[in-house]
């Protein structure tokens, strides 16, 4: 398929544009610079994370944390990293095939050893950016006599508190898995208010306006604190009484159901009027045309949207700590507090990635599949 | 030898094959016609011809120089080959003279004042140069498919690949864009089109090639495949044109 030698390219052609070459035909550009370069990087990244492994052996010493096990494991990282040098070496080997195979008059070879030497290069210098980031992190958490690990990654201290701080943080799921329930239907009923239709419906839609304009305005953290504190302050019957996560919800519920109704309402929005026009010639009301025809087409597409917008509300969670409830970012502190470090508060954070990450993913997940369809009903 | 060959190839979307061994040749100055059923293969030939998409087996030789395979200097290749597509795809953004001086400024590196004298000239010679400055969405379909084809046409390409360029207009603009076509014939411009248009097809092509389960199941002048094809499959493909009114 390649041994192809009865070519040399650049056939003159006169069409429209005058006289000119056949472009492609064009014999290919020298990579061996590139070569040397990926070798050159990927010798120095392997030196540089040898002595970053050595430095980090100091470390286990230091942490007492030292013995075959550790050795073992940084001997690993250590050959881990050695591959990185075959691609180079590839990359070097194949332009020099590239040149042979030039200097032999076969072009189509030289152009796929070419490519290849190209592409060997580039991995090199792809993996050799990602090893060096590895490194610098791992300088960062050594760094200043492992000043960073100790503040932030205590593990004695994460360990002892962590079932404590584990059950805190069922406060935090507790509060955004209900609130999450109503935000729903609260955001569903806001955007349906926002788009009644006709002269009567006018007060009613101004008022979801109004409502949506003040929570989207209004920081969570003022709101959740303003009911938290206020409603309770306030002695109304049955209300005075409710506890402070049920307070918390409803302010994050009035504040993600604003965002909601939008999301809500931009998804009934994006549904082409011709589908309304189809309903309503059936003889269905405008309302039935909502339930039976739009809403349900609507809540298919804005799935990836409300979904962002979940995440950011289980984030917000963690704000309900300046009403004094124990949620885990609160538990966490005063753990924090008493043993002057913060580890406890990574165990938090790291709690909260680990929630959020399985849900980003799964968004992108569905984002990408109404992609895919979009495209199979597109062709 | 021809100057494009296309030599046994093969492509699949998953189990569903698309060609199975296709060959093809076009000569300088020809104006092939890819007719067939949809799906058929068409649309993809010319997407692969252009880099687009790849394919699995086989090679594409265009001055006997192989196009397809690693190694392959694809943005260089499509310096050369033109394509214009159903959809028209301008660039809603730019205006007509931006859409065609994008390319031959930013990729050939010529300067914008000759490109755009140029681009005014191919603008005029298509009756559209009172709309340079416009914004595509102020054409009409037929139009903004003129201006694809001049933004094509700008690069200087020596193939030009046309891919049922007609069948997103309203019938009564069908005319004004394969005017320019035959016009580019007549200069002889190397093209490939896949189209719906028999009666186009008919008088314009050099070359008629009916594609059928990723092959090229019959080919030949315009007169012979209309006029008296050999193949049942082709009869019966021409049959049902007939019959929609279509030939």
């Amino acid at each position: 398929m390649s041994s192809n030698t009865d070519n040399r390219g650049g056939q003159t052609l006169g069409l429209l544009g005058g006289e000119r070459r056949w472009s492609a035909g064009t014999p290919p550009k020298d990579v061996t610079g590139w070569a040397a370069i990926a070798l050159i990087v990927s010798v120095l990244v392997l030196a540089a994370s040898w002595k970053t492994l050595t430095d980090v052996r100091a470390a286990t010493v230091v942490l007492k944390v030292d013995g075959l096990l550790a050795d073992a494991i940084l001997v690993i990282c250590g050959l881990v990293v050695l591959p990185l040098i075959w691609p180079a070496i590839q990359s070097l080997r194949k332009s020099q095939a590239a040149k042979a195979a030039q200097a032999g008059g076969n072009l189509v070879d030289a152009r796929v050893a070419t490519a290849a030497s190209r592409d060997y290069a580039y991995i090199t210098l792809g993996f050799a950016a990602a090893v060096v980031t590895l490194l610098l992190v791992t300088k960062f958490f050594i760094a200043n006599d492992l000043a960073v690990s100790r503040t932030f990654f205590l593990l004695p201290l994460i360990f002892s508190s962590f079932w404590l701080i584990l059950k805190a943080f069922w406060i935090n799921i507790y509060i955004f898995v209900v609130a999450e329930i109503l935000v729903l239907i609260w955001g569903l009923i806001v955007a349906v208010a926002r788009l009644v239709p006709g002269e009567a419906g006018r007060p009613i839609r101004m008022m979801s306006t109004v409502y949506t304009d003040m929570f989207r305005g209004l920081p969570a953290i003022i709101n959740i604190y303003l009911i938290g504190f206020g409603l309770s302050l306030t002695g109304l019957p049955w209300v005075k009484d409710f506890s402070q996560e049920s307070f918390a919800i409803l302010a994050l519920t009035l504040t993600y159901g604003a965002y909601v109704a939008e999301v809500y309402r931009s998804g009934i929005e994006s549904i082409h009027w011709s589908q309304v026009a189809a309903a309503r010639s059936l003889g269905l009301s405008y309302f039935q045309t909502l339930r039976y025809v739009i809403v349900p087409q609507a809540v298919r597409r804005i799935i990836p949207p409300l979904l962002n917008d979940f995440i950011g509300l289980q984030k917000d969670t963690a704000l309900v700590n300046v009403i004094g409830s124990i949620d885990a970012f609160n538990q966490a502190k005063i753990v924090a507090s008493n043993h002057f470090n913060l580890s406890p508060v990574t165990t938090v954070a790291i709690l909260f990635i680990l929630i959020t990450i399985p849900q980003a993913r799964f968004v992108d997940r569905l984002v990408e599949r109404d992609q895919r369809r979009m495209r199979a009903g597109g062709s | 030898m021809a100057m494009i060959e296309i030599r046994d190839i093969y492509k699949n979307y998953g189990d569903h094959k698309v060609f199975n061994g296709l060959s093809l040749e076009v000569d300088e100055h020809q104006v092939v016609c890819l007719i067939g059923p949809s799906g058929c293969g068409k649309s993809t030939l010319l997407r692969c011809m252009n880099g687009l998409e790849s394919i699995q087996g086989g090679e594409i030789r265009i001055h006997g120089d192989r196009m397809t395979g690693p190694g392959v200097d694809v943005n260089a290749l499509r310096r050369d080959v033109g394509i214009v597509f159903q959809s028209f795809n301008l660039f809603p953004h730019m205006t007509v003279l931006e859409n065609v001086t994008l390319a031959p400024v930013k990729v050939l590196g010529e300067r914008r004042s000759e490109v755009e004298a140029k681009a005014m000239t191919l603008l005029k010679r298509i009756g559209l140069e009172h709309k340079a400055k416009e914004y595509p969405d102020r054409l009409s379909g037929g139009q903004q498919q003129r201006v694809a084809i001049v933004r094509a046409l700008a690069m200087g390409p020596m193939v030009l690949l046309l891919d049922e360029i007609t069948s997103a207009l309203d019938p009564e603009l069908v005319s004004e864009v394969l005017n320019i076509v035959r016009d580019l014939a007549a200069e002889g411009m190397t093209m490939l089109l896949a189209t719906h248009e028999m009666g186009f097809a008919r008088e314009v092509a050099s070359k008629i090639c009916f594609l059928c389960d990723g092959k090229v199941h019959e080919e030949g002048p315009p007169a012979e495949i209309f006029g008296n094809p050999k193949q049942e499959r082709t009869r019966a493909f021409l049959q049902r044109i007939i019959e929609a009114g279509r030939l």
